[in-house]
């Protein structure tokens, strides 16, 4: 059987995206978060917030050596399985990468070493500036991989000429139509990813029994963020689906599975869509709903598949994976509201809440995912919309190769996302019990910059 | 006289790859090598080692990242070529350098007893994506060769470019270190430097024979005459580094950094030697950089972000090595 190279290598690429995202998913939101446990203990003096950032600094530190291998990966995919991509829109495409190797990896990575190493090496100021250039860092290389992404969505600001693509407005290429409602779709998808990891890490300690004011912290700065950010990214959602009709119509008729053009159309909440018939089977749906969602009016006329046919991306995948997202989304809001509310009225987390939120921690990864499927194979057939198709871009290799290749990094993959959970699990259980006992570094023979003075104190 | 961008651009890119790789070459050098020394070290040993590593080696990488990206960028239609013609040493590549990489991490972290499994995958890890930059240079100097003799010479180099960063990597440890540790590291680069040595001789006799374009830049004179100090002057470094092995440490550790610059100084004399033979082209023998090269409007708006940003960012790794100088001490977070 001779392996088709077109496929291996989407999914090969596919499994290495995928891998990827979900260490900046954590680490560019993370950033924020110690920055903000960091601030509260220069403000407060309370070593509580010291050890909620001492804790969740380790876990920074290994989702961001997982980034950082797995980003590396990354750089040479476009080279050894798509070259013709960079021949046709590499005018576009490598300024934006370079710029973000420029001004964001540098950047992360060498303010990194200060931030986890340097505490007792530099002023309290240096370290808390160095952890604010670390998470600067992390979100201007969401900014420029965004933009390229989302030039790649919805190109803007070029010209062909002998059929490669030549700039002709930076601004317009970097802020092209989609990129301002997918960089803030994607910030807050990282803002609730980390949000429910926190609370859910801190549901597990407080289910092994850790009352420690750290714990405490940790779960109240988690359930509370995720309370602020999913009310506005469902509202930034919608707002950046309403731009998807605009801009990609086939994306949105394929999201809700809606084979005709036509007015009054439903909501489908399941179905299953069969590409040969053009219909779908088994469809529970609630009438007009779809209109009223998408146009703001009952009778509103929604594009359908049947405007796009041979070229619009595969249904299913689309169908299901917006589903996924939204339920998830809704999932979040539920039990992060419901939270609120105990934690706020009550001082307390009910055991019940404790227990659904521990498989809560994954949602935002379960969500980012889902999201990414839906919007980067709702890009198919092109690889980018109108300039070139996916296929064109593929390079000469063996599909055998591509095989073997695939097979190494999915094993590889999975012995580091079950050690990375593992050691998630183990780092928590670890804070649990050493509890609010954990040694400070006051501890230690060296002379401390750091302003410790307060051990021992606490009010 | 008038500057001709389109010439000039694609001759500046270049110059600023050919320093990424250089500067990668030398600063991921060192604690590859120091991953691969893991194996003759002692459990304690092994973390004073990852101390003195631990706050450079994701920087370090990025200059790798920077070399890609500025071949991806600079040069699209090489970057294709190179790496679709190094699909599965990439491959291998790719996958030592997780490894280490989340190694280095998961050994601090995970319970006691399954450190010893994470030290494993970092020497492995790091022993992998060793031996397979030396082989990529193998195979890249002979043109981006197929057939057995290039795999045994590629196989050759990699076994050479191992051992060299093996020697960067106690070079890095002598200063880095004091005590026993750093008398071993004294002997590991006694015995890593033969192969240095060995694989720097080797890619410099083959690489003209294996071009006879290469061969004619070298031996004609009177260029020859202005390229001896070259070999001449890689060949008295090594003699003299492998002389001081015989003498480190000294008293008040003075030198100590010493050995980690000649051998700096040794990569980069061998590294003018490949630019010298491959100049201009990005693909021996095939594709020139000018040929390969992005539209000079593209490369100009790389360059004007690249010349204020460079400089900063040499300031602060500066910075960065500068706090975390002199001997390393155990690594915490707090």
């Amino acid at each position: 059987m001779e392996a088709d190279p077109l496929i291996l290598s989407r999914i090969q690429f596919a499994a290495n995206i995928s891998f990827h995202i979900l260490f900046p998913a954590i680490t560019i939101a993370l950033g924020w978060m110690l920055l903000f446990f960091k601030l509260r203990y220069n403000a407060t003096s309370d070593t509580a917030w010291m050890r909620a950032y001492f804790t969740w600094v380790k876990v920074f530190a290994l989702s961001f050596a997982m980034g950082v291998v797995s980003g590396v990966t990354m750089s040479f995919q476009f080279g050894t399985n798509w070259p013709g991509y960079m021949e046709r829109v590499g005018n576009i495409a490598g300024p934006l990468l370079a710029y973000e190797v420029l001004t964001a990896f540098f950047l992360e990575a060498v303010f990194l070493g200060i931030m986890l190493f340097g505490f007792r090496r530099v002023s309290n100021k240096v370290h808390t500036a160095a952890t604010f250039l670390v998470a600067f860092g992390t979100t201007m290389s969401a900014f420029w991989i965004l933009a390229l992404n989302s030039w790649m969505q919805t190109p803007a600001g070029f010209e062909m000429r002998d059929g490669v693509a030549h700039a002709t407005d930076w601004w317009a290429v970097i802020f092209n139509p989609s990129f301002p409602y997918r960089l803030v779709h994607m910030l807050l998808a990282s803002g609730l990813t980390v949000s429910f990891f926190i609370a859910g890490l801190s549901a597990l300690r407080y289910l092994v029994g850790d009352r420690s004011e750290s714990m405490w912290k940790a779960l109240r700065t988690g359930i509370f963020a995720a309370a602020i950010l999913i009310p506005i990214q469902i509202f930034a959602g919608d707002q950046h689906g309403l731009n998807t009709l605009e801009h990609q119509p086939q994306k949105v008729a394929a999201m809700e599975a809606n084979w005709e053009t036509e007015a009054n159309v439903p909501l489908i909440l399941f179905a299953w869509p069969d590409e040969t018939t053009r219909t779908n089977r088994y469809e529970i749906s609630i009438p007009n709903a779809g209109s009223l969602i998408l146009t703001h009016h009952a009778a509103g006329v929604v594009p359908g598949l049947n405007d796009f046919v041979g070229n619009h991306p595969p249904v299913a995948p689309l169908f299901f994976g917006f589903r996924i997202m939204v339920g998830t989304g809704i999932l979040m809001l539920v039990i992060s509201w419901s939270a609120t509310y105990f934690l706020w009225r009550r001082r307390t987390l009910p055991r019940v809440l404790a227990y659904l939120l521990v498989p809560m921690t994954l949602s935002g990864w379960v969500a980012t995912l889902a999201g990414w499927y839906t919007t980067e194979i709702g890009r198919q057939p092109w690889l980018v919309t109108g300039v070139m198709k996916t296929h064109e871009a593929l390079g000469p290799v063996a599909g055998g190769h591509v095989a073997m290749t695939l097979a190494g990094y999915l094993a590889l993959y999975s012995v580091l996302i079950v050690a990375y959970l593992a050691t998630l699990v183990h780092l928590a259980l670890k804070a649990a019990k050493d509890g609010d006992e954990s040694p400070l570094p006051s501890v230690l023979g060296r002379p401390l910059s750091q302003p410790l003075q307060h051990e021992g104190k606490t009010p | 006289m008038t500057l001709d961008w389109p010439i000039l651009l694609p001759f500046i890119f270049a110059g600023l790859m050919g320093l990424a790789i250089l500067i990668y070459v030398v600063l991921d050098g060192f604690d590859l090598g120091i991953g691969i020394l893991f194996a003759f070290a002692g459990d304690e040993e092994q973390d004073t080692m990852i101390a003195a590593i631990g706050p450079f080696w994701d920087a370090n990488e990025t200059w790798l990242v920077l070399a890609v990206g500025l071949l991806l960028v600079a040069f699209p239609l090489a970057h294709g070529v190179i790496l679709t013609a190094l699909y599965l040493p990439v491959f291998v590549l790719l996958f030592g350098l997780i490894l280490r990489g989340v190694a280095f991490d998961f050994r601090a972290k995970v319970p006691a007893h399954r450190k010893q499994r994470w030290n494993r995958a970092f020497f492995a890890g790091s022993l992998i994506a060793s031996l397979a930059q030396g082989y990529m240079l193998g195979v890249y100097v002979l043109g981006l060769a197929t057939g057995l003799p290039a795999m045994v010479f590629g196989a050759l180099v990699a076994l050479c470019l191992a051992a060299a960063y093996a020697a960067m990597g106690a070079a890095w440890l002598i200063y880095k270190t004091e005590g026993e540790l750093q008398e071993k590291a004294v002997l590991w680069l006694r015995s890593a430097l033969v192969f240095t040595a060995l694989g720097m001789a080797a890619v410099s006799i083959a690489t003209p024979l294996a071009s006879p374009r290469i061969f004619d830049r070298w031996f004609v004179l009177p260029d020859m005459v202005y390229l001896a100090p070259l070999p001449i002057l890689s060949a008295l470094l090594f003699a003299w580094l492998w002389w001081q092995t015989f003498h480190l440490p000294k008293a008040n550790d003075r030198h100590a950094m010493l050995p980690f610059l000649t051998l700096a100084a040794i990569f980069t004399l061998g590294f003018a030697g490949l630019a010298w033979s491959f100049y201009p082209f990005v693909v021996p023998d095939r594709l020139t950089i000018w040929q390969a090269a992005s539209a000079p409007e593209s490369l100009a708006i790389i360059l004007v972000g690249t010349l204020f940003v460079l400089p900063v960012i040499i300031g602060y790794s500066f910075y960065a090595y500068r706090v975390f100088g002199g001997k390393a001490s155990d690594l915490r977070y707090d």
